[in-house]
């Protein structure tokens, strides 16, 4: 990636051969990946998805959101949040929508507004920045989203940390699944997907067992 | 990736295409499907035009958002008006159970189903 803060301007106008979903789709779902500037999160999402990622903003102007709450002003506050996102067509009828979303603090408190009712996240790592990881895997702890951590391997490492070192680093408990990528490759952005929903599915069937 | 410019630098112009609202219809989930149910008519405002152009065939909201190049919340402003005009139907995703509740497993088992076959 590495291009997030590049705006140029693409100003194709043409309907960009947009590839509709099959008449019968009903359901969307979605998982978001977060992650630091340039970890990877739009090469893991173009890997995977069915259409070139698309780029969207969500804009804040109201008084009173979030921090400002707490500070009594009715200042205007305008935060703007950008993200990526891919698609996959699971079946006729789903659809699964993938979200590259920043790991930054300003982002999270727009976090119920936009991912409200994900299916789970990827936190995607960078070994050189591993700091940047923590404050994602806190706020999806406090939000209470089921996640896990994948680490993209960047050819230039100098040092390769083991998946257990890592795992120690990040303070991550033994129950998140903890695993390596290559974000720029279909199969492993695949897997990546399938280590969430796998996890997901048994967490599901143990509180469906939980009476 | 190439980023697109969206169309955030000129607050009056999403004043005028929102009519002076600024706050959306949370009923529209990003990830919501919408799909037209009439084609547009004359001198209908032209982003009312666009969408209904758009959601021929279900396109989430997102994605009609990153097509016109509009901030998400302009957007649900928008398909808030089709929708109250009858124009638009909305797919809405599975609401969870409750807050932090899990989706249910057959679902997931129908995702795991078909991430495995892509």
């Amino acid at each position: 990636m590495g291009s997030a803060i590049s705006e140029t301007p693409e100003t194709s106008d043409l309907p960009s051969l947009r590839t509709p979903l099959s008449d019968a789709a009903e359901t969307g779902l979605k998982i978001v990946v977060v992650g630091g500037f340039g970890v990877g999160k739009t090469t893991l999402v173009r890997s995977v998805s069915e259409i070139r990622p698309l780029n969207t903003e969500e804009v804040m102007t109201q008084a009173g959101v979030g921090v400002d709450e707490t500070r009594q002003v009715a200042a205007k506050t305008t935060t703007t949040v950008a993200f990526d996102f891919g698609r996959i067509s699971l079946n006729t009828r789903m659809v699964l929508y993938l979200f590259g979303a920043p790991g930054q603090e300003r982002f999270w408190f727009l976090w119920d507004r936009l991912f409200s009712g994900t299916l789970g996240a990827v936190v995607l790592v960078d070994t050189r920045r591993m700091d940047e990881s923590w404050y994602a895997i806190d706020r999806l702890e406090h939000h209470r989203t089921p996640f896990v951590v994948a680490v993209n391997r960047f050819d230039d490492e100098p040092d390769r940390y083991s998946l257990d070192e890592i795992r120690q680093a990040l303070a991550l408990p033994a129950h998140v699944p903890l695993v390596d990528c290559d974000a720029r490759v279909r199969s492993s952005g695949k897997d990546v997907l399938i280590t969430l929903v796998d996890h997901l599915y048994e967490l599901a069937m143990a509180q469906e067992m939980t009476p | 990736m190439t980023r697109r410019p969206v169309d955030t630098g000129d607050p009056d112009r999403l004043y005028t295409i929102t009519g002076g609202r600024s706050r959306a219809d949370d009923a529209f989930d990003l990830v919501t499907l919408i799909v037209s149910e009439s084609a547009p008519t004359s001198g209908m405002q032209s982003e009312h035009t666009r969408i209904l152009d758009l959601c021929r065939h279900p396109t989430a909201v997102v994605e009609v958002a990153a097509e016109m190049r509009l901030p998400i919340t302009v957007v649900r402003i928008l398909l808030g008006d089709l929708l109250a005009m009858g124009r638009i139907t909305a797919r809405h995703p599975p609401a969870p159970r409750s807050l932090a509740a899990l989706p249910d497993s057959a679902l997931l088992k129908e995702v795991l189903h078909g991430l495995r076959n892509l």
